[in-house]
């Protein structure tokens, strides 16, 4: 067995012990990236040498420590959204193709002090938007349990990198579902925190109000390491806070579980669901009592996402103008540029995709004069009324559990030709950002298609800070199913 | 609902997104589907209910008022600066330059 398939918890005692060091595990993930990468395509760039001497770096001072850092050696993949500081960080986007980040984001610092060493920049859609890695700017990435197929989106080059051992973990970033339903396609556990738990500090925005960093890794316990590392107030993102006591502590007992019908209706592959109800089933039988809760607004949140989304995104993304960083049309343009409004209007021509142009022009017109309350006032009416389903189901129930996407992953251009048909793909996610609630996704088991077997996410939803309940419940289905 | 051309065009203004004519035709089909899909709220009665900005009940999270204690890094502030001058497309001596804002 090779370094890289083993998951953080396995490497740290091999550290500690010396039974192998940190320069061997990178490398051995650098060889694999190395032998596998052409193919599977989830790096943009990879950072060979930086590795290795930060991995001798660690490796000088691992006897310094009595008990080292909690993530020491672990070698990370980074979304191409998250900055670390000297590196290039495109967001996916030819826009941001040569920009250079000029400092750490929160998390990539929190993550060097706790001792990671980064590999590479994971692909990604084009700014976070897409879930299927085909809005990338720089090519798709393929899924690692069958190349025909997409890794799922935004964050499929994190999780295909994870899925593959090319990385022992990794972060993404989640404002629909971009981490969870990418960990479902993928087999790997994803996890988007409580909104306001993780600091945005030096992520590329997309819809503030939506966006949550979290972690990728092979385990639920792996998950939970990261998030401990990289949660917590940060003075640089005014939305976070320390996360309160969890209600449950580590406390390993029975929990209340709701099934919501509206996630298991129309639409929801009979194969995944059969995958889904079969894992809850081994809860069920562990003691737990099940039982199905209602949802009812569910069936509004995708369209009142897409009003809100993209309001957000219209803001957030005015930023890039051809005059302050990133590709500008001033050098780029073959006719001669007048003003200031035709450097705006043909660098943002030239530098976004389709799926970002289709989302700014959207978002312009929801909250252009005369349609402010018909779209955006409404959709922001819709979201109380979804948070208020969440907390009554939460009075009754400790966690919500139901399938993370409602296909396994689909073949690449089965979905891209028609814009509606790919937000599908989030419909059992998106309401957990609405919400602001903490969701993770992990393996329940693989369905068969055409001869290949394919992962099937399930989704454990949490009330508001209690990600430590999903961690507990997870983890025990995780024994359960990794003892068959 | 659905939008015309002369719509898309004035959307595309907004966005200072010049399109081609292509994608003129391409985003009113597109726009017309998603905002038939989003159509969808208009059944749900909405009278009384107040909006949210977001999921969570938090409020505005402040810092004090007050100068860091910790001294100034000149030399590191100069570096960051002139990094971030190295990454705009256009600049002469240090400075952005941008085009008029009148022809």
């Amino acid at each position: 067995m090779n370094l890289n398939e083993l998951t953080i918890k396995e490497i740290r005692d091999g550290i500690i012990e010396k039974k192998f060091s940190i320069t061997e595990l990178v490398s051995d993930c650098l060889k694999e990236i190395k032998k596998k990468d052409g193919e599977f395509h989830a790096y943009l760039e990879v950072y060979e040498e930086d590795a290795l001497n930060e991995a001798r770096r660690l490796d000088s001072v691992t006897g310094d420590f009595e008990t080292p850092p909690p993530l020491w050696g672990v070698p990370f993949a980074m979304k191409d959204n998250i900055l670390i500081e000297g590196k290039k960080c495109s967001a996916g986007s030819k826009i941001l193709e040569n920009y250079e980040a000029s400092y750490d984001a929160t998390v990539t610092n929190r993550l060097k002090k706790a001792g990671a060493v980064f590999l590479g920049r994971t692909n990604m859609d084009e700014f976070a938007m897409g879930s299927s890695t085909e809005n990338s700017g720089f090519g798709p990435t393929k899924n690692p349990h069958d190349i025909s197929r997409v890794p799922g989106g935004s964050s499929g080059g994190s999780a295909a990198a994870v899925a593959s051992h090319l990385s022992l973990a990794a972060l993404g970033s989640d404002t629909g579902g971009s981490i969870r339903q990418p960990a479902s396609f993928c087999g790997v556990v994803g996890l988007k925190p409580t909104y306001g738990t993780v600091s945005r500090s030096g992520l590329i925005a997309m819809a503030s109000s939506l966006d949550q960093i979290g972690p990728f890794a092979k385990s639920v316990e792996d998950a939970k390491t990261v998030f401990d590392v990289i949660k917590g107030r940060d003075a640089l993102d005014s939305t976070t806070i320390s996360p309160p006591k969890s209600d449950f502590g580590e406390e390993v007992g029975l929990r209340r579980i709701g099934l919501p019908k509206e996630y298991f209706g129309k639409g929801l592959d009979p194969e995944v669901e059969k995958t889904v109800r079969a894992a809850i089933k081994k809860l069920e039988e562990a003691g737990h009592a099940v039982k199905e809760i209602s949802l009812p607004m569910s069936e509004y949140a995708l369209a009142a996402y897409y009003i809100i989304m993209p309001a957000e995104v219209s803001a957030n993304l005015a930023r890039f103008d051809g005059i302050r960083y990133g590709y500008s049309a001033i050098q780029n343009s073959e006719s001669k540029i007048l003003n200031l409004e035709e450097v705006y209007a043909k660098t943002r021509a030239g530098g976004f995709g389709q799926e970002v142009k289709r989302r700014i022009m959207l978002g312009a017109y929801t909250l252009s004069h005369g349609y402010y309350d018909a779209y955006y006032l409404k959709a922001q009416k819709i979201r109380r009324l979804i948070k208020e389903d969440f907390e009554k189901a939460f009075k009754e129930v400790d966690l919500i559990i139901g399938p993370t996407a409602p296909t396994p992953p689909f073949k690449f251009g089965e979905k891209s030709s028609n814009p509606l048909e790919m937000y599908l793909s989030d419909i059992y996610t998106v309401a957990v950002n609405l919400a602001g609630l903490p969701g993770l996704s992990m393996n329940a088991g693989f369905v068969k298609k055409e001869g290949k077997d394919l992962p099937a996410g399930i989704q454990f939803i949490a009330p508001w800070f209690q990600e430590e309940n999903i961690f507990t419940i997870a983890n025990e289905l995780e024994a359960k199913l990794n003892a068959v | 609902m659905s939008i015309s051309k002369k719509d898309v065009q004035h959307i595309a203004r907004l966005a200072r997104i010049e399109l081609t004519s292509a994608e003129e035709a391409k985003f009113e089909k597109d726009l017309s589907g998603v905002l038939d899909f989003i159509g969808k709220l208009n059944a749900v009665n909405t009278n009384d209910i107040k909006p949210v900005q977001g999921g969570i009940d938090l409020m505005n999270v402040m810092r004090c008022d007050e100068t860091k204690k910790e001294e100034l890094d000149v030399e590191y502030e100069a570096r960051r600066a002139a990094s971030l001058v190295k990454a705009v497309p256009d600049r002469k001596d240090g400075f952005v330059k941008v085009k008029g804002v009148f022809e």
